[in-house]
Order: C-alpha cells, then sequence, then structure tokens
C-alpha cells in the first residue's frame, strides 16, 4: 500500500511537472497573438440588463438602463518584464454598445508575451478629435457608427453616453436621465478635459498570455460596474443631474468613470 | 466654293465652342484673390474638381437632407440674400420650429478660422452635420441621410462622376458640400477693385472708409471685414438669454460673446446680428453709437475712457453707409455657377 502510494506520487509529481513544462509557452515576439479585452456591463453583483432591469444607486434611486454605448482607445500593453506594447494607433479605436451583439469587446493583434496590465483611454483622444473627416472612418465615422457619439455643435466627440429613466428624474424630461461625457480639452479655448487614462492590473486575477498558437486568443474580462457612475470621487443625484448635455456638466461624473472598470478573470 | 467656305466656317465656330465648354469646365478651380491671406482651409485633402463642386452643390439645394425632405440648405442661406435668410431674425427650419441664430451667409469659407456664430466648428467639412442633425433646422441624422442618397436614382452616379466609386460614404458628402461652400467666393466688390487700383472711391465713400478703418477696422478686419474673433458687443440679452461661445468653451468670459461677422453684402443680409434683432444699418450703427448695454464681458473697445460704445456723428454715419456699400458684390449674389440648376 504505502509502495503504491508512493508509486502514485511520483507519477503525480511527474504528471505535473510534464504539464508544468509544457504549460510555460515560449514567446516569439516577433508573432502577433489575438487579444480580447471584454467589457462585461454590469450593475454591482448582477450582468446589465438593457430596459428591463432596475437598479437602485448609492443615493437609493430606482432606475434602469436604456442605452450605454462609450468609446475605449489607445490601447496600450505592459508584459511581465515592464515593457510596454502600444497598439497601432489606426487599430485603436472601439466604439462598445450594450445593444449590439458582439460590441463589447476590443479585439487586437498584439507581440506574444505574457502580459500584466492594459491601459486604455476612455473617450476619443484630443488629438483625433481634430483630424479631418478621413481619419474617422469605421468606428470613429461621424456620419455613420458615431453619428450619434458626436457633438455637431460642439464638435467632438460623445466618450459616455448613459441613458435610462428613473423615478428620481424631476423635470420637463422626467423620468428620463440622460449623462453624456464629452470634453477633449478644446480646440483654441482650453475646455475641461472629460479624457480618462484606465489602467486594469492583470497580474492578481490572472496575467494575458498571448500566443498565436491560440486561434481563438485570450480574453481579459473586465466589469463595467454603471453602479460606479454615481459614486466614487463624487455622488451624482439622478435627482439633481440627470441631463448631463455639455463639458462642464460632465466633469463630476467623468471624475467617477476610471473607477467603474475593474479587472475579474483572464480566458487564456 | 461658297459651301466649302460655310464648312469651314462652320468647323471654325465649333472648334471654339468646344474651346469654350472646355473652358468652363476648366474654370471650377479654387482662386485666390489677390489681395486675400492664404486660406485657412486645406485644399490638398479636398481638390476642387467640377463633378465634386457640381455634386455639392446638388446637395445644398436638395431638401432630401432634411427629416422629411422640405428643407434644404440653401432654404436658409439664399445666393440673393449673399446666402442668408434675408428678413428673418432667425429662420423657421422643419415643421417651422424655430432657432435661435440668424442665418449667418455662406461666403468667403476657406478663410473662416470657425464656424456658427459660437465657433464651435473648427473643420468646414464638419459643419454640415449640424444644421442636419438640428431639431429646429432639418432634424435628420447622417446615417439616414447617406441611406436616402444610396436609394435615390441620381446620387451614386454622381458620387461615381465625382469620387470614382457609386458607395456613398459620409466622407464623400462632406467633402462636396464642402467643395460648394468653398466656391461661394466674394471679392468682386468696389471695395475689391479700388484695392486693386480698378476704381476709386467717391469723396464720401473715401470719408467713410477713413472713420472705418479708425473706429470699425480692428474686428472687421480688412480684406473679409472680420477678424474671426469672439466679442461681446453690448446688445442686451433677450429672453432667450443665449449666452453666444460659452456653452462653447464653459468660460465664464465667453458669455454673451458672438463671433464678429463679415460686413460684406450688407445690403442683402439684413437682419443683423446672432438673433438678427436689427433690421437696418441704421440701427446697427445707432446700437454701437448710444444702444449698448455694459455687461460683464463687454469688449473693452467699446469702453475706451468714460465712453460707452463708439462715438458716431450723423454726418460719420452717412459716410460710413457709403463705405460700406462699397463692400455690396452683386456678381456674387448673381454667380449663376452657384445657382441651384
Amino acid at each position: 500500500m504505502k509502495k503504491i502510494l508512493f508509486a502514485t506520487i511520483v507519477v503525480a509529481t511527474a504528471l505535473t511537472s510534464c504539464k508544468k513544462d509544457s504549460n510555460t509557452p515560449e514567446y516569439n515576439s516577433t508573432q502577433k497573438g489575438l487579444i480580447s479585452v471584454e467589457f462585461d456591463n454590469v450593475v454591482g453583483s448582477a450582468d446589465l440588463q438593457l430596459n428591463t432591469g432596475t437598479y437602485t444607486n448609492s443615493s437609493n434611486q430606482a432606475y434602469k438602463v436604456t442605452k450605454l454605448k462609450y468609446f475605449v482607445s489607445n490601447f496600450k500593453f505592459t508584459a511581465a518584464d515592464g515593457s510596454i506594447y502600444t497598439v497601432p494607433q489606426d487599430s485603436s479605436y472601439f466604439l462598445l454598445d450594450e445593444s449590439v451583439t458582439g460590441k463589447q469587446e476590443a479585439k487586437m493583434r498584439i507581440p506574444e508575451g505574457e502580459y500584466k496590465a492594459v491601459t486604455f483611454t476612455l473617450g476619443v483622444d484630443s488629438l483625433r478629435n481634430t483630424k479631418g473627416v478621413t481619419e474617422r472612418t469605421g468606428d470613429l465615422d461621424v456620419t455613420g457608427a458615431a453619428s450619434d457619439m458626436y457633438w455637431s455643435w460642439n464638435s467632438g466627440y460623445i466618450f459616455f453616453k448613459f441613458e435610462g429613466t428613473s423615478t428620481a428624474v424631476t423635470g420637463m424630461m422626467a423620468p428620463v436621465f440622460q449623462i453624456h461625457i464629452g470634453g477633449f480639452g478644446g480646440y483654441s479655448t482650453a475646455t475641461a478635459n472629460n479624457l480618462r487614462t484606465v489602467t486594469l492590473d492583470l497580474s492578481t486575477r490572472g496575467t494575458a498570455k498571448v500566443k498565436a498558437s491560440k486561434t481563438a486568443g485570450v480574453a481579459v474580462h473586465t466589469l463595467v460596474d454603471l453602479n460606479k457612475v454615481f459614486t466614487g470621487t463624487n455622488t451624482i443625484s439622478l435627482a439633481t443631474s440627470s441631463m448631463i448635455h455639455s463639458i462642464t456638466a460632465g466633469v463630476p461624473v467623468a471624475a467617477n468613470l476610471t473607477g467603474v472598470f475593474s479587472h475579474d478573470h483572464t480566458h487564456n | 466654293m461658297h459651301k466649302k467656305q460655310f464648312i469651314i466656317l462652320f468647323t471654325f465656330i465649333a472648334g471654339i465652342l468646344a474651346c469654350n465648354k472646355d473652358v468652363i469646365d476648366a474654370v471650377i478651380t479654387f482662386t485666390s484673390p489677390k489681395h486675400f491671406p492664404t486660406p485657412v482651409y486645406n485644399f490638398s485633402n479636398n481638390q476642387i474638381t467640377k463633378a465634386k463642386f457640381e455634386l455639392g452643390r446638388k446637395l445644398f439645394y436638395d431638401p432630401i437632407l432634411s427629416a422629411d425632405n422640405t428643407i434644404s440648405c440653401g432654404s436658409c442661406h439664399i445666393q440673393t440674400s449673399a446666402f442668408t435668410h434675408h428678413g428673418h431674425t432667425v429662420s423657421h427650419g422643419i415643421k417651422d420650429r424655430l432657432g435661435t441664430r440668424n442665418s449667418p451667409p455662406i461666403m468667403n469659407m476657406a478663410w473662416n478660422t470657425s464656424f456658427m456664430w459660437d465657433g464651435g466648428i473648427v473643420d468646414l467639412d464638419l459643419l454640415p452635420i449640424a444644421p442636419i442633425t438640428n431639431h429646429v433646422e432639418m432634424d435628420e441624422n447622417m446615417p439616414n441621410v447617406l441611406e436616402k442618397l444610396r436609394k435615390s436614382n441620381i446620387y451614386p452616379g454622381l458620387f461615381k462622376k465625382a469620387f470614382g466609386t457609386e458607395t456613398i460614404t459620409g466622407n464623400d458628402f462632406l467633402k462636396a458640400l464642402s467643395q460648394f461652400m468653398l466656391m461661394c467666393v466674394s471679392a468682386n466688390s468696389k471695395y475689391d477693385s479700388v484695392q486693386q487700383n480698378l476704381a476709386s472711391f467717391t469723396t464720401e465713400e473715401k470719408t467713410g472708409y477713413t472713420i472705418f478703418t479708425q473706429k470699425c477696422g480692428t474686428c472687421h478686419k480688412e480684406p473679409l471685414f472680420t477678424d474671426f474673433s469672439f466679442r461681446n458687443n453690448g446688445l442686451a440679452p433677450s429672453l432667450v438669454n443665449d449666452l453666444g461661445r460659452y456653452p462653447i468653451t464653459n468660460q465664464p468670459s465667453d458669455q454673451y460673446r458672438f463671433k464678429v461677422p463679415s460686413l460684406r453684402n450688407l445690403s442683402f443680409t439684413a437682419p443683423f446680428m446672432h438673433d438678427g434683432r436689427f433690421f437696418t444699418i441704421d440701427a446697427v450703427l445707432d446700437h454701437y453709437s448710444n444702444g449698448m448695454v455694459v455687461l460683464p464681458n463687454l469688449d473693452p473697445s467699446f469702453q475706451q475712457g468714460n465712453q460707452l460704445g463708439i462715438p458716431l456723428t450723423t454726418q460719420e454715419k452717412t459716410a460710413l453707409k457709403a463705405f460700406l456699400k462699397t463692400l455690396d458684390d452683386r456678381s456674387f449674389l448673381l454667380n449663376s455657377m452657384l445657382s441651384e440648376q
């Protein structure tokens, strides 16, 4: 019995070490692999149910969500050795939309390697906001995909659009609330800058091990908690802040937006 | 012999006509008037061609751009009024909805550093999206406009002619509209002729010009007659309480500031000011001489010493008006190239 147990341990150890050996990937940084940063829109511990779910914010105000769209852009990945890979800018703008299947993730190809952090901009950077129409294609097309994510009267992208209804809302538009956050700093006169840079540490909940051979890619699963739009740096009450359509009005909300994102797990 | 001569003559005339046609085709290029500064618009990204210009012109005059296909750009920007909405303090858009601001002229756009009374748009190519999507103007959305154009019988062909493909994109749509607006150059007034030594001012016009350069020319800078700055010129806020540039920059210093408009074609662009509150040039001059109210951001140029506004005698006003008339450019209003075809 003892002998058998010993043998088992030896075999098991051998198997484990074998497995470990095969699981230590060798990265070829000249090759690129697929990575998807998934943005799972949630409220607290519940998955967001557009139009139907009722949620309660920190001010004890019940609300429903009818629209959630936002830009994430300018992705950078920090490798285990500390080196940073910046995704080419033209492949680095994503307009996410809760109402459209497949529009809750940002897919990119980055060099093979183990990555311990991901950094991105919530919004469209100031430089791109000043570019001509030929450099506003795909998700940035203000006559197409981004037509409702653009302030035509004060030329600039809306970074984060969050709309719904709440019994807490009063006034002419009640029960509708519309929170539109934009403002890249201004063309000629400096305005508030509501762009936010988000860095998510992947080291505690799973680094991303990117390999070209993984044809399905690796997925960094992040949670986007809408309740945190209302809390964090500033408490946002739907009773007083139900219509946000300007740069300055968006400042207190923008201050909360980095806290909305967290890393949950990684599929390697 | 007689027949032969006739044939030769006929061939010659046909040749001239053909030539003429070519000349007309080639004429559609943008030329900056000699006495104008360098245009601001980046033409290298949107070279003017006949087909693109004509497509832009067709779009400009086509009500298909509005939600209920009733209002075109040309509805509120009428050529015979230097592309303004003559006689309207503010314009009515679809379903007779009223806006809050006076329709500005489409004129010398290539030199504008920003657009609209508040300068909220800095790229001409992006400008049309604002009136097209504005609830009280055309109330459309861009994807829908493009869809309507794609489904039309004529536009895919016109886009192919202009851009080489029947696939209608927003970029090409916007660039074509820009081409039309860029070609709306007004630089053929008497003032322009005087600048080029082709004409001379009358004594009164000359007096007016002197007064103008002393008292108006800083903001209404020659030869475009605006310095494109934003200023508060002491208009009492109306019930609308339009805060001007403030919503664009959210800077308290920009409250009640509006873009300095050009003075070209004043005879055809009444009413005046951002909300069209003054119906005549006389009313405007009276405002500057003794109608201003003091607001926190009143432009310093109107507060010299203890004087509020610009001191102007009746004689000075008469001379000024004579000079301002020399900025009228009837050829611009009558240029058939810019008219609905």
